[in-house]
């Protein structure tokens, strides 16, 4: 894991300082609303519905246990008890005081975290592959390039106030699990035929109320121009950049008014005189970045005892074999194992999880996987470097915590933003009709048998629960006060993204657990071998779904 | 009351500089007027030939369109329509980094004490506030921060070829 320096502490204890007194100037009536919104927004600070809301970057989704534990500390004395893992590997604490904010900022910067630029409308925390480091169909470790990325956007001075709010997200693998093609730069580690690394840049993507897969603008950027081309890019947007509207704003719009061939020439237009610059990458600091993120000790093969791997007992019970099945992912080193811990329990708001539990996670990352946890956007956490000799002693553990619920990839692992209960943009409630479909679909063997499925709902078109690349996406809106939820199916967050279609008129809230039994129904009736949920739904459209849907309504 | 500032935080005292409205459309008499852009342009004797003027491009407008000229001009003004149009940022560095314009360069219209530190490091050497708090220390704004971490105007080199 990246270690700061003193260069990187200093930062942030200056960012701090300077908070501290931008919140006091506010307090005092120094500052005014509007003037003091975009600070405190780059600071990770909302107004909420109910209360101020901080969102706290985690940075490619890493945590270490002392990381966890501080959080585990701060939703104790500054909130509620509880935190929430959002979609874009972050935290978010609901209930924080204004006046308190400085000093949760300080005790995070304790432990080199922060919430710098965590909102508003600049370049936002970096997000990554929740396998980095340890799958085995990786070109290359991510981890390194989110770091060199991170520590260029931060406090960036000419981009802090772009059109809009602006993510990016780098994969390393073949299998994107970073859904790169769905963020305003999308960053895909590649080798060329020399062998040499470099990325293959995407831009363009996003959701929101204009859904678009992000389009390739360079098939192969050599490592070493990647801050030049992002200055670029990001330069060409700031100026371009529609301001007029805030539903315009963001640079899929841009692209897609140019064409991104255009684009894309601007912007090599704009990189030729930055190229080869001072912003140009040394290999030092690609090394440098890359120390960080060094395999941990892994036992080598042999010192392995079979017979000590209780894993592959056949005395283990069935809801071990199980979460084994579900919740449990190969790691590219033998013997060792990557673990979900599922946030998805039933009667929970997904992504939700107690301080209690911070904590337990912490002392399960430093009994089982060198002290260090993964967040993911489907808001999880992921152990990844388990022993499987150890899975049994984690299972157990993970049970009693509530950590074990064995969904991974299920109907019940679904994404769901904060919604109408917390949120002040949403037209709807989403955690409720979360809960719902968690206790509709509670048999194991039933949501086995539909095998994987991602469903995804979010409150509003702002889609912060990424409804449009859900296999079944759920979005709230509002008509004439009341609330409806409108059906999209066929979106695929993977390698191959796809946006979801409309089904048809929207539901009420208490109709969409029914509708979404006859989706699956469907399925079953005309899966043949193999196929997952999307497969199918690909291969037959939508109209077999709309006919047992709508047929009696109509 | 307007306060003027150097990228130290130190008033300027007495500055002849003065900005012309975008709809003047009248002679240039006085020396150390800041013309708009396209009054400029529009004016085929160009005052400056005679008077010592400046020119002051607006956050929709391009730089590029005077580009062999700008190292005439002894100040340049960019317009801030709201501070949270960030466009002024690129045109800075724009003008000091691509065509290496080494005279004064103002930001005026809505900037806001918060973002005097970024506005420095984008090139800027002086500062137009509007109407600043009686109580605002500037000194205090521009030294937020010991570590800047990318290359920019004020410091070509990223930390991460200075890391010691
Ligand atoms: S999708 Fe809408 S309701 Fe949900 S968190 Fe985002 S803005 Fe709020």
């Amino acid at each position: 894991m990246y270690i700061y320096d003193h260069y990187d502490k200093t930062l942030l204890e200056e960012r701090v300082a300077q908070f501290r007194r931008q919140t006091e100037s506010y307090l005092a009536g120094h500052l005014s609303d509007d003037e003091f919104l975009p600070l405190r927004l780059q600071n990770g600070l909302y107004i909420q519905r109910l209360a101020p809301m901080l969102r706290i970057n985690i940075p490619y989704g890493m945590l270490s246990s002392a990381q966890l534990r501080k959080l585990a500390h701060i939703t104790r004395t500054y909130d509620k008890g509880y935190a929430h893992f959002t979609t874009r590997q972050n935290i978010q604490l609901n209930w924080p005081q204004l006046e308190e904010v400085p000093d949760i900022l300080a005790e995070l910067a304790e432990v080199e975290m922060h919430a710098i630029q965590s909102s508003g409308s600049c370049i936002r925390n970096i997000t990554s592959d929740e396998f980095a480091g340890m799958s085995s169909d990786e070109t290359e470790d991510p981890r390194p390039w989110c770091e060199i990325v991170r520590q260029w956007s931060t406090l960036h001075p000419e981009f802090a106030f772009l059109p809009r709010k602006f993510k990016i997200a780098i994969t390393g693998s073949e299998t994107d699990r970073a859904a790169t093609q769905v963020h305003d730069i999308g960053l895909q580690i590649i080798k060329n035929d020399a062998g040499e690394t470099g990325f293959r840049v995407l831009v363009g993507g996003g959701l929101g109320r204009t859904p678009v897969i992000g389009t390739v603008i360079k098939e192969f950027l050599p490592a070493i121009h990647l801050l030049t081309y992002l200055d670029a890019i990001l330069r060409v947007y700031n100026r371009y950049g529609r301001r007029d509207n805030k539903y315009k704003a963001r640079i899929k719009i841009l692209v897609k008014a140019w064409t991104p061939e255009v684009f894309a020439k601007k912007v090599d237009a704009e990189w030729l005189h930055a190229k080869d610059g001072p912003a140009t990458l040394t290999l030092e600091e690609i090394a440098r970045a890359k120390s960080f993120f060094t395999a941990p000790d892994y036992l080598s093969q042999e010192s392995f005892n079979p017979n000590s791997d209780n894993s592959i007992s056949s005395e283990l019970p069935v809801p071990f074999m199980r979460w084994r099945d579900r919740n449990v992912r190969p790691h590219k080193i033998p013997g060792y194992c990557g673990v979900f811990l599922s946030l998805k329990p039933t009667g929970v708001a997904p992504g939700d999880v107690t301080e209690r539990q911070l904590e337990a996670i912490a002392n399960l990352a430093d009994r089982f996987s060198f002290g260090e946890v993964r967040v993911t956007h489907q808001q999880n956490v992921v152990l990844a470097d388990v022993k499987t000799s150890d899975l049994a002693d984690l299972w157990r553990e993970a049970k009693d915590m509530g950590f074990a619920t064995p969904n991974i990839g299920t109907l019940t692992d679904m994404i769901c933003c904060p919604g109408g209960d917390f949120c002040s943009l949403a037209n709807a409630k989403s955690i409720p009709v979360a809960e719902a479909l968690q206790r509709r679909f509670d048999d194991m063997d039933y949501l086995y048998d539909i095998g994987d499925v991602s469903l995804n709902i979010s409150g509003c078109m702002n889609a912060c629960g990424h409804h449009h690349v859900g296999n079944i996406g759920v979005l709230g809106v509002d008509k004439k006060g009341q609330e409806f939820y409108q059906i999209q199916l066929g979106g695929s967050a993977g390698t191959n993204a796809t946006l979801g279609n409309v089904l048809g008129p929207s539901f009420f809230a208490n109709e969409v657990s029914d509708v979404i039994e006859k989706i699956l129904q469907t399925y079953v009736d005309h899966r043949i071998d193999g196929e997952q949920f999307i497969d199918t739904q690909r291969r037959i459209g939508m109209a077999p779904f709309k006919e047992c849907i709508y047929a009696k309504a109509a | 009351m307007q306060k003027l500032l150097d990228n130290t935080g130190q008033i300027i005292e007495n500055d002849p500089w003065v900005i012309v409205p975008k709809d003047f459309d009248g002679p240039v008499t006085k020396a150390h007027s800041l013309l708009p852009l396209q009054y400029w342009l529009d004016t085929p004797s160009n005052p400056d030939q005679e008077l010592p003027t400046g020119i002051w491009f607006d956050s929709n407008e391009e730089p590029e369109t005077v580009a062999e000229h700008i190292n005439r001009w002894a100040c340049i003004g960019i317009h801030f329509p709201t501070f949270m149009d960030g466009r002024g940022f690129t045109l800075a560095r724009f003008i000091r980094e691509r065509y290496g314009y080494a005279g004064q360069l103002r930001a005026f219209g809505h900037i806001i004490p918060d973002q005097l530190f970024f506005l420095s490091r984008c090139g800027f050497d002086s500062f137009l506030l509007e109407s600043p708090s009686d109580e605002m220390d500037p000194e205090l704004y521009f030294d937020n921060f010991s570590v800047i971490y990318q290359s920019c105007a004020d410091q070509p080199q990223p930390l991460f070829r200075r890391r010691a």
